[in-house]
Protein backbone atom coordinates (compact mmCIF):
# COMPACT_ATOMS: atom_id res chain seq x y z
CA UNK A 1 0.00 0.00 0.00
CA UNK A 2 1.78 3.40 -0.61
CA UNK A 3 1.09 5.59 2.36
CA UNK A 4 -1.93 7.74 2.63
CA UNK A 5 0.51 10.99 3.30
CA UNK A 6 1.76 10.17 0.18
CA UNK A 7 -1.37 9.57 -1.92
CA UNK A 8 -2.85 12.99 0.08
CA UNK A 9 0.48 14.98 -0.86
CA UNK A 10 -0.12 13.34 -4.94
CA UNK A 11 -3.82 14.67 -5.00
CA UNK A 12 -3.84 17.85 -3.16
CA UNK A 13 -0.56 19.01 -5.41
CA UNK A 14 -2.60 18.36 -8.17
CA UNK A 15 -5.39 19.80 -7.58
CA UNK A 16 -3.50 22.80 -6.56
CA UNK A 17 -1.58 23.17 -9.88
CA UNK A 18 -4.32 22.58 -11.94
CA UNK A 19 -6.31 25.40 -10.31
CA UNK A 20 -3.13 27.38 -10.78
CA UNK A 21 -3.08 26.74 -14.31
CA UNK A 22 -6.30 26.91 -15.24
CA UNK A 23 -7.92 29.06 -12.33
CA UNK A 24 -11.66 27.82 -12.63
CA UNK A 25 -12.55 27.71 -9.08
CA UNK A 26 -11.25 30.89 -7.29
CA UNK A 27 -11.60 33.61 -9.89
CA UNK A 28 -15.38 32.85 -9.93
CA UNK A 29 -15.32 32.76 -6.39
CA UNK A 30 -14.14 36.49 -5.40
CA UNK A 31 -16.03 37.67 -8.13
CA UNK A 32 -19.28 36.44 -6.70
CA UNK A 33 -18.31 37.64 -2.97
CA UNK A 34 -17.40 41.08 -4.15
CA UNK A 35 -20.30 41.76 -6.65
CA UNK A 36 -22.52 40.18 -3.51
CA UNK A 37 -20.99 43.08 -1.24
CA UNK A 38 -21.34 45.70 -3.74
CA UNK A 39 -25.41 44.66 -4.07
CA UNK A 40 -25.48 44.32 -0.36
CA UNK A 41 -24.25 48.08 -0.01
CA UNK A 42 -26.84 49.51 -2.55
CA UNK A 43 -29.46 46.93 -1.49
CA UNK A 44 -29.58 48.03 2.22
CA UNK A 45 -28.28 51.66 1.21
CA UNK A 46 -25.38 51.37 4.23
CA UNK A 47 -22.37 52.36 4.05
CA UNK A 48 -21.66 50.98 7.79
CA UNK A 49 -22.41 47.43 8.92
CA UNK A 50 -21.92 46.15 12.04
CA UNK A 51 -22.38 43.27 14.93
CA UNK A 52 -24.73 40.38 13.61
CA UNK A 53 -25.48 42.28 10.28
CA UNK A 54 -22.27 42.21 9.52
CA UNK A 55 -21.82 38.96 10.60
CA UNK A 56 -24.45 37.64 8.55
CA UNK A 57 -23.38 39.13 5.15
CA UNK A 58 -19.91 38.04 5.51
CA UNK A 59 -20.80 34.35 6.42
CA UNK A 60 -24.01 34.53 3.80
CA UNK A 61 -21.55 35.63 1.01
CA UNK A 62 -18.43 32.97 1.83
CA UNK A 63 -21.09 30.56 2.33
CA UNK A 64 -22.59 31.16 -1.09
CA UNK A 65 -19.24 31.44 -3.01
CA UNK A 66 -17.71 28.35 -1.17
CA UNK A 67 -20.78 26.96 -2.57
CA UNK A 68 -19.10 27.31 -6.09
CA UNK A 69 -15.93 25.65 -5.42
CA UNK A 70 -17.68 22.89 -3.61
CA UNK A 71 -19.72 21.94 -6.85
CA UNK A 72 -16.17 21.59 -8.55
CA UNK A 73 -14.05 20.17 -6.31
CA UNK A 74 -14.78 16.84 -7.94
CA UNK A 75 -15.63 17.56 -11.70
CA UNK A 76 -12.30 16.51 -13.11
CA UNK A 77 -12.27 12.99 -11.00
CA UNK A 78 -15.88 12.42 -12.59
CA UNK A 79 -14.93 13.71 -16.09
CA UNK A 80 -11.36 12.56 -16.31
CA UNK A 81 -11.86 9.17 -14.83
CA UNK A 82 -9.87 10.64 -11.49
CA UNK A 83 -12.09 8.29 -9.49
CA UNK A 84 -11.25 5.15 -11.46
CA UNK A 85 -7.59 5.96 -11.18
CA UNK A 86 -7.28 6.20 -7.42
CA UNK A 87 -9.48 3.36 -6.84
CA UNK A 88 -6.92 0.95 -8.94
CA UNK A 89 -3.95 2.33 -7.35
CA UNK A 90 -3.04 0.65 -3.80
CA UNK A 91 -3.68 3.85 -1.81
CA UNK A 92 -6.47 4.18 1.30
CA UNK A 93 -9.33 6.10 -0.31
CA UNK A 94 -9.86 8.48 2.80
CA UNK A 95 -6.36 9.58 1.68
CA UNK A 96 -8.87 11.63 -1.44
CA UNK A 97 -11.06 12.74 0.67
CA UNK A 98 -8.21 14.82 3.04
CA UNK A 99 -6.45 15.65 0.02
CA UNK A 100 -9.88 17.21 -1.39
CA UNK A 101 -10.75 18.98 2.05
CA UNK A 102 -7.73 20.42 2.20
CA UNK A 103 -7.59 21.56 -1.36
CA UNK A 104 -11.16 23.44 -1.11
CA UNK A 105 -9.65 24.23 3.25
CA UNK A 106 -6.89 26.45 0.77
CA UNK A 107 -9.23 28.16 -1.44
CA UNK A 108 -11.29 29.27 1.05
CA UNK A 109 -8.48 31.06 2.53
CA UNK A 110 -7.54 32.83 -0.65
CA UNK A 111 -11.00 33.50 -0.95
CA UNK A 112 -11.20 35.23 2.42
CA UNK A 113 -7.54 36.89 1.83
CA UNK A 114 -9.14 39.18 -0.60
CA UNK A 115 -13.03 38.67 0.25
CA UNK A 116 -12.69 40.02 4.18
CA UNK A 117 -10.69 43.19 3.74
CA UNK A 118 -12.59 43.88 0.76
CA UNK A 119 -15.74 44.13 3.15
CA UNK A 120 -13.65 45.78 5.81
CA UNK A 121 -13.49 48.41 3.33
CA UNK A 122 -16.61 48.42 1.73
CA UNK A 123 -18.46 48.38 5.46
CA UNK A 124 -16.14 48.60 8.73
CA UNK A 125 -15.67 51.66 10.13
CA UNK A 126 -12.80 50.07 12.07
CA UNK A 127 -10.69 46.76 11.27
CA UNK A 128 -9.75 45.71 14.90
CA UNK A 129 -12.14 42.70 15.06
CA UNK A 130 -10.52 41.09 11.85
CA UNK A 131 -7.63 39.64 13.79
CA UNK A 132 -9.52 37.61 16.34
CA UNK A 133 -11.92 36.87 13.50
CA UNK A 134 -8.92 34.71 12.30
CA UNK A 135 -9.79 31.49 14.09
CA UNK A 136 -13.44 31.44 13.72
CA UNK A 137 -12.56 31.80 9.93
CA UNK A 138 -10.31 28.87 10.27
CA UNK A 139 -13.26 26.75 12.32
CA UNK A 140 -15.57 27.61 9.83
CA UNK A 141 -13.54 26.85 6.55
CA UNK A 142 -12.58 23.32 8.34
CA UNK A 143 -16.24 22.23 8.56
CA UNK A 144 -17.28 23.77 5.05
CA UNK A 145 -14.25 21.83 3.51
CA UNK A 146 -15.09 19.10 4.99
CA UNK A 147 -18.76 18.86 4.42
CA UNK A 148 -18.39 20.53 1.16
CA UNK A 149 -16.10 17.32 0.04
CA UNK A 150 -18.33 14.73 1.48
CA UNK A 151 -22.01 16.47 -0.01
CA UNK A 152 -20.08 17.39 -3.16
CA UNK A 153 -18.50 13.41 -3.64
CA UNK A 154 -22.21 12.29 -3.02
CA UNK A 155 -23.62 14.26 -6.05
CA UNK A 156 -21.03 14.12 -8.07
CA UNK A 157 -22.50 11.40 -10.26
CA UNK A 158 -25.63 13.23 -10.21
CA UNK A 159 -26.87 15.02 -13.45
CA UNK A 160 -28.59 17.56 -10.98
CA UNK A 161 -25.45 17.38 -8.74
CA UNK A 162 -25.48 21.92 -9.32
CA UNK A 163 -28.79 21.80 -7.63
CA UNK A 164 -28.03 18.75 -5.37
CA UNK A 165 -24.97 20.09 -3.74
CA UNK A 166 -26.76 23.61 -1.83
CA UNK A 167 -30.10 21.61 -0.99
CA UNK A 168 -27.88 19.03 0.93
CA UNK A 169 -24.90 21.18 1.98
CA UNK A 170 -27.18 24.36 3.10
CA UNK A 171 -29.61 22.62 5.74
CA UNK A 172 -26.85 20.79 7.29
CA UNK A 173 -24.02 23.96 7.27
CA UNK A 174 -26.88 25.61 9.46
CA UNK A 175 -25.35 24.63 13.14
CA UNK A 176 -22.09 26.13 11.70
CA UNK A 177 -23.24 29.34 10.06
CA UNK A 178 -24.92 29.86 13.62
CA UNK A 179 -21.69 29.42 15.60
CA UNK A 180 -19.60 31.67 12.92
CA UNK A 181 -21.97 34.41 12.90
CA UNK A 182 -22.48 34.06 16.50
CA UNK A 183 -18.78 34.32 16.96
CA UNK A 184 -18.02 37.24 14.49
CA UNK A 185 -21.56 39.45 15.81
CA UNK A 186 -19.49 40.88 18.95
CA UNK A 187 -16.21 41.72 17.11
CA UNK A 188 -17.73 43.84 14.42
CA UNK A 189 -19.42 46.19 17.13
CA UNK A 190 -18.94 49.65 16.07
CA UNK A 191 -17.09 50.68 19.62
CA UNK A 192 -14.76 47.45 18.83
CA UNK A 193 -14.87 43.75 19.55
CA UNK A 194 -15.92 41.89 22.61
CA UNK A 195 -15.89 38.60 23.15
CA UNK A 196 -19.34 37.57 24.60
CA UNK A 197 -19.66 33.85 23.86
CA UNK A 198 -16.68 33.99 21.62
CA UNK A 199 -14.67 30.94 23.51
CA UNK A 200 -18.39 29.32 23.28
CA UNK A 201 -18.71 29.66 19.53
CA UNK A 202 -15.19 28.71 18.49
CA UNK A 203 -15.97 25.07 20.97
CA UNK A 204 -19.45 24.53 18.58
CA UNK A 205 -17.29 25.22 15.36
CA UNK A 206 -14.43 22.62 16.50
CA UNK A 207 -17.66 20.30 18.12
CA UNK A 208 -19.09 20.08 14.25
CA UNK A 209 -15.64 20.47 12.91
CA UNK A 210 -15.11 17.02 14.62
CA UNK A 211 -17.98 15.32 14.29
CA UNK A 212 -17.78 15.72 10.50
CA UNK A 213 -14.00 14.64 9.71
CA UNK A 214 -14.98 11.49 11.38
CA UNK A 215 -18.58 10.88 9.74
CA UNK A 216 -16.48 12.23 6.35
CA UNK A 217 -12.86 9.84 6.61
CA UNK A 218 -15.35 6.76 7.65
CA UNK A 219 -17.90 7.10 4.73
CA UNK A 220 -15.77 8.13 2.00
CA UNK A 221 -14.67 4.80 0.99
CA UNK A 222 -18.58 3.40 0.84
CA UNK A 223 -18.97 6.86 -1.10
CA UNK A 224 -16.73 5.59 -3.82
CA UNK A 225 -17.73 2.14 -4.48
CA UNK A 226 -20.44 1.42 -7.91
CA UNK B 1 -10.62 -19.53 -0.62
CA UNK B 2 -7.17 -18.89 -1.81
CA UNK B 3 -6.68 -19.88 -5.48
CA UNK B 4 -3.55 -22.00 -6.68
CA UNK B 5 -0.85 -19.09 -8.29
CA UNK B 6 -1.19 -20.82 -12.04
CA UNK B 7 -4.92 -19.28 -11.80
CA UNK B 8 -5.05 -16.19 -12.29
CA UNK B 9 -8.82 -15.54 -13.17
CA UNK B 10 -12.07 -18.04 -11.82
CA UNK B 11 -15.76 -17.04 -12.79
CA UNK B 12 -18.14 -18.89 -11.80
CA UNK B 13 -21.73 -18.18 -12.59
CA UNK B 14 -20.90 -14.07 -13.14
CA UNK B 15 -23.83 -12.17 -13.37
CA UNK B 16 -24.53 -8.25 -13.04
CA UNK B 17 -27.18 -6.05 -13.68
CA UNK B 18 -28.30 -2.83 -14.26
CA UNK B 19 -31.87 -2.13 -13.18
CA UNK B 20 -34.02 -4.50 -15.35
CA UNK B 21 -31.15 -5.07 -18.10
CA UNK B 22 -29.09 -8.05 -17.72
CA UNK B 23 -25.53 -7.29 -18.91
CA UNK B 24 -23.90 -10.47 -17.73
CA UNK B 25 -25.33 -13.85 -17.22
CA UNK B 26 -23.93 -16.78 -15.82
CA UNK B 27 -20.53 -16.24 -16.96
CA UNK B 28 -17.68 -19.23 -16.32
CA UNK B 29 -14.18 -19.01 -16.84
CA UNK B 30 -10.70 -20.29 -15.89
CA UNK B 31 -7.99 -18.54 -17.21
CA UNK B 32 -4.51 -19.46 -16.31
CA UNK B 33 -1.29 -17.35 -15.27
CA UNK B 34 0.68 -16.22 -18.10
CA UNK B 35 -2.15 -16.07 -21.20
CA UNK B 36 -3.98 -14.08 -22.66
CA UNK B 37 -7.95 -13.68 -22.84
CA UNK B 38 -9.63 -12.71 -25.78
CA UNK B 39 -13.21 -10.97 -24.85
CA UNK B 40 -15.24 -11.37 -28.12
CA UNK B 41 -19.10 -10.02 -28.55
CA UNK B 42 -20.74 -7.15 -30.22
CA UNK B 43 -21.60 -3.86 -28.41
CA UNK B 44 -24.13 -3.93 -25.26
CA UNK B 45 -22.71 -7.74 -24.91
CA UNK B 46 -21.34 -7.01 -21.55
CA UNK B 47 -17.54 -6.89 -22.79
CA UNK B 48 -16.64 -4.10 -21.15
CA UNK B 49 -18.80 -4.83 -17.77
CA UNK B 50 -17.16 -8.22 -17.49
CA UNK B 51 -13.40 -5.94 -17.37
CA UNK B 52 -14.93 -3.37 -14.98
CA UNK B 53 -15.45 -6.06 -12.58
CA UNK B 54 -12.05 -7.97 -12.78
CA UNK B 55 -10.60 -4.10 -12.39
CA UNK B 56 -12.66 -3.95 -9.21
CA UNK B 57 -14.44 -0.76 -10.37
CA UNK B 58 -17.80 -2.67 -10.53
CA UNK B 59 -19.43 -5.06 -8.47
CA UNK B 60 -20.33 -8.53 -9.29
CA UNK B 61 -24.08 -9.02 -9.02
CA UNK B 62 -24.21 -12.84 -8.90
CA UNK B 63 -21.66 -15.85 -8.75
CA UNK B 64 -17.79 -15.90 -7.76
CA UNK B 65 -14.77 -14.26 -8.93
CA UNK B 66 -11.57 -14.96 -8.12
CA UNK B 67 -8.48 -12.75 -9.43
CA UNK B 68 -5.40 -13.27 -8.71
CA UNK B 69 -5.91 -15.69 -6.01
CA UNK B 70 -8.27 -12.90 -4.46
CA UNK B 71 -12.16 -13.29 -3.89
CA UNK B 72 -13.71 -10.28 -5.53
CA UNK B 73 -15.18 -7.99 -3.78
CA UNK B 74 -14.31 -8.85 -0.76
CA UNK B 75 -11.02 -9.02 -1.31
CA UNK B 76 -10.85 -5.86 -3.86
CA UNK B 77 -7.94 -4.23 -1.86
CA UNK B 78 -5.48 -7.23 -2.39
CA UNK B 79 -5.68 -6.29 -5.98
CA UNK B 80 -5.39 -2.69 -5.65
CA UNK B 81 -1.84 -1.50 -7.55
CA UNK B 82 -1.57 -5.26 -9.20
CA UNK B 83 -3.78 -4.71 -12.49
CA UNK B 84 -3.29 -2.43 -15.51
CA UNK B 85 -6.65 -1.24 -16.62
CA UNK B 86 -6.83 0.64 -19.99
CA UNK B 87 -10.70 1.14 -20.31
CA UNK B 88 -12.70 3.65 -23.17
CA UNK B 89 -11.80 6.68 -21.20
CA UNK B 90 -8.10 7.49 -20.70
CA UNK B 91 -8.00 7.87 -17.19
CA UNK B 92 -6.17 11.51 -17.72
CA UNK B 93 -6.18 14.73 -16.22
CA UNK B 94 -6.94 17.17 -19.57
CA UNK B 95 -4.86 20.06 -17.50
CA UNK B 96 -1.94 18.14 -16.53
CA UNK B 97 0.92 17.32 -19.31
CA UNK B 98 1.50 13.77 -20.56
CA UNK B 99 4.34 13.46 -18.08
CA UNK B 100 2.61 15.22 -14.58
CA UNK B 101 -0.33 12.28 -15.37
CA UNK B 102 2.22 9.85 -15.66
CA UNK B 103 4.30 11.60 -12.21
CA UNK B 104 1.13 11.75 -10.47
CA UNK B 105 0.80 7.61 -11.10
CA UNK B 106 3.18 6.58 -9.90
CA UNK B 107 3.25 8.82 -6.52
CA UNK B 108 -0.46 6.99 -6.13
CA UNK B 109 1.22 3.57 -6.77
CA UNK B 110 3.83 4.40 -4.15
CA UNK B 111 6.87 4.07 -7.31
CA UNK B 112 10.04 6.19 -6.03
CA UNK B 113 11.15 9.69 -7.76
CA UNK B 114 14.25 7.79 -8.91
CA UNK B 115 12.60 4.75 -10.05
CA UNK B 116 8.77 6.29 -11.39
CA UNK B 117 11.39 8.86 -13.78
CA UNK B 118 13.44 6.34 -15.23
CA UNK B 119 9.88 4.51 -16.53
CA UNK B 120 8.07 7.15 -17.29
CA UNK B 121 11.08 8.06 -19.58
CA UNK B 122 11.39 4.53 -21.10
CA UNK B 123 7.40 3.98 -21.73
CA UNK B 124 7.17 7.51 -23.24
CA UNK B 125 10.35 6.51 -25.37
CA UNK B 126 8.60 3.27 -26.31
CA UNK B 127 6.01 5.00 -27.26
CA UNK B 128 7.44 7.78 -29.14
CA UNK B 129 5.73 10.33 -26.96
CA UNK B 130 8.60 11.67 -25.25
CA UNK B 131 8.39 15.13 -27.43
CA UNK B 132 4.88 16.09 -26.91
CA UNK B 133 5.01 14.68 -22.57
CA UNK B 134 5.78 18.41 -22.09
CA UNK B 135 1.97 19.04 -23.49
CA UNK B 136 -1.09 18.89 -21.82
CA UNK B 137 -3.55 16.24 -22.80
CA UNK B 138 -6.06 18.66 -23.73
CA UNK B 139 -3.44 19.51 -26.64
CA UNK B 140 -3.29 15.49 -27.54
CA UNK B 141 -5.15 13.96 -30.40
CA UNK B 142 -6.84 11.18 -29.23
CA UNK B 143 -4.51 8.98 -30.69
CA UNK B 144 -1.82 10.41 -28.51
CA UNK B 145 -4.15 10.49 -25.37
CA UNK B 146 -4.02 6.82 -26.38
CA UNK B 147 -0.37 6.13 -26.08
CA UNK B 148 -0.11 8.15 -22.92
CA UNK B 149 -2.92 6.13 -21.38
CA UNK B 150 -1.19 2.92 -22.16
CA UNK B 151 2.39 4.10 -20.70
CA UNK B 152 -0.19 4.58 -17.45
CA UNK B 153 -1.80 1.38 -17.37
CA UNK B 154 1.72 -0.31 -17.19
CA UNK B 155 3.59 2.43 -15.37
CA UNK B 156 3.13 0.20 -12.27
CA UNK B 157 3.90 -3.04 -13.92
CA UNK B 158 0.90 -5.01 -13.24
CA UNK B 159 0.70 -8.94 -12.53
CA UNK B 160 -2.70 -8.71 -14.77
CA UNK B 161 -3.51 -6.49 -18.05
CA UNK B 162 -6.91 -5.53 -18.51
CA UNK B 163 -7.61 -3.65 -22.05
CA UNK B 164 -10.48 -2.72 -23.69
CA UNK B 165 -10.23 -2.10 -27.24
CA UNK B 166 -6.57 -1.09 -26.52
CA UNK B 167 -6.05 -0.18 -30.35
CA UNK B 168 -8.70 2.18 -30.22
CA UNK B 169 -7.63 5.48 -31.75
CA UNK B 170 -4.01 4.42 -33.14
CA UNK B 171 -2.55 4.15 -35.81
CA UNK B 172 -0.67 1.41 -37.42
CA UNK B 173 2.75 2.54 -36.23
CA UNK B 174 0.75 3.39 -32.57
CA UNK B 175 -0.66 -0.32 -32.59
CA UNK B 176 3.14 -1.81 -32.94
CA UNK B 177 4.39 0.23 -30.26
CA UNK B 178 1.73 -0.56 -27.83
CA UNK B 179 2.75 -4.20 -28.05
CA UNK B 180 5.34 -3.89 -26.44
CA UNK B 181 4.33 -2.73 -23.60
CA UNK B 182 0.66 -4.60 -23.67
CA UNK B 183 1.08 -7.38 -26.36
CA UNK B 184 1.62 -10.93 -25.74
CA UNK B 185 4.72 -11.77 -24.14
CA UNK B 186 6.00 -14.70 -21.50
CA UNK B 187 4.78 -14.58 -18.32
CA UNK B 188 1.79 -11.47 -18.91
CA UNK B 189 -1.49 -12.28 -17.91
CA UNK B 190 -3.90 -9.95 -20.28
CA UNK B 191 -7.63 -10.10 -20.62
CA UNK B 192 -8.71 -7.94 -24.05
CA UNK B 193 -11.70 -7.09 -25.23
CA UNK B 194 -11.80 -6.63 -28.96
CA UNK B 195 -13.84 -6.24 -32.38
CA UNK B 196 -11.60 -7.64 -34.34
CA UNK B 197 -11.96 -11.23 -33.86
CA UNK B 198 -9.16 -12.68 -36.30
CA UNK B 199 -6.88 -10.66 -34.67
CA UNK B 200 -7.28 -11.46 -31.20
CA UNK B 201 -7.74 -15.16 -31.81
CA UNK B 202 -4.62 -15.10 -33.52
CA UNK B 203 -3.20 -13.81 -29.84
CA UNK B 204 -4.68 -15.27 -27.47
CA UNK B 205 -4.77 -18.91 -25.76
CA UNK B 206 -8.34 -18.64 -25.17
CA UNK B 207 -11.73 -17.13 -26.34
CA UNK B 208 -14.53 -15.80 -24.53
CA UNK B 209 -17.43 -14.76 -26.68
CA UNK B 210 -20.45 -13.31 -25.62
CA UNK B 211 -23.60 -12.13 -27.06
CA UNK B 212 -26.45 -9.95 -26.02
CA UNK B 213 -27.60 -10.15 -22.32
CA UNK B 214 -24.16 -10.99 -21.46
CA UNK B 215 -24.46 -14.89 -22.36
CA UNK B 216 -21.84 -16.73 -23.27
CA UNK B 217 -21.98 -18.24 -26.80
CA UNK B 218 -20.72 -21.99 -26.36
Amino acid sequence: MTSSFTAFKAILGKDLRTELRTMRSLPAMILFAVTTFIIFRFGLDRTVLSGSLAGGVIWMTLLFAAILGINRIFLAEREEGGFDAIRLAPVDRSAMFLAKAAALFTYLVVLELIVVPTFALFFLPQWSGLIPMIPVLAGANLGLAVLGTLISSMAVNSRARDLLVPLLLLPLVVPLMIAATGATAPLLEPAGPTYDDYGTWLLVMALYDGIFCLVGYTVFEFLLED
Amino acid sequence: MTEPAETAIRLSGLGRDYGDRIALDGVDLDLGAGRTLAVLGPNGSGKSTLLRILATLLRPGRGEVSVLGSDLPKENWKLRGRIGYLGHEPLLYEDLTGRENLEFQARLHGLDRDRAGARIEADLELMEMSRRADDRVSEFSAGMRQRIAICRAVLHRPDLLLLDEPDSNLDPEGRELARRLIGPAPGRTRVVVSHEPDRARAEAEQVLELTHGGRVVR
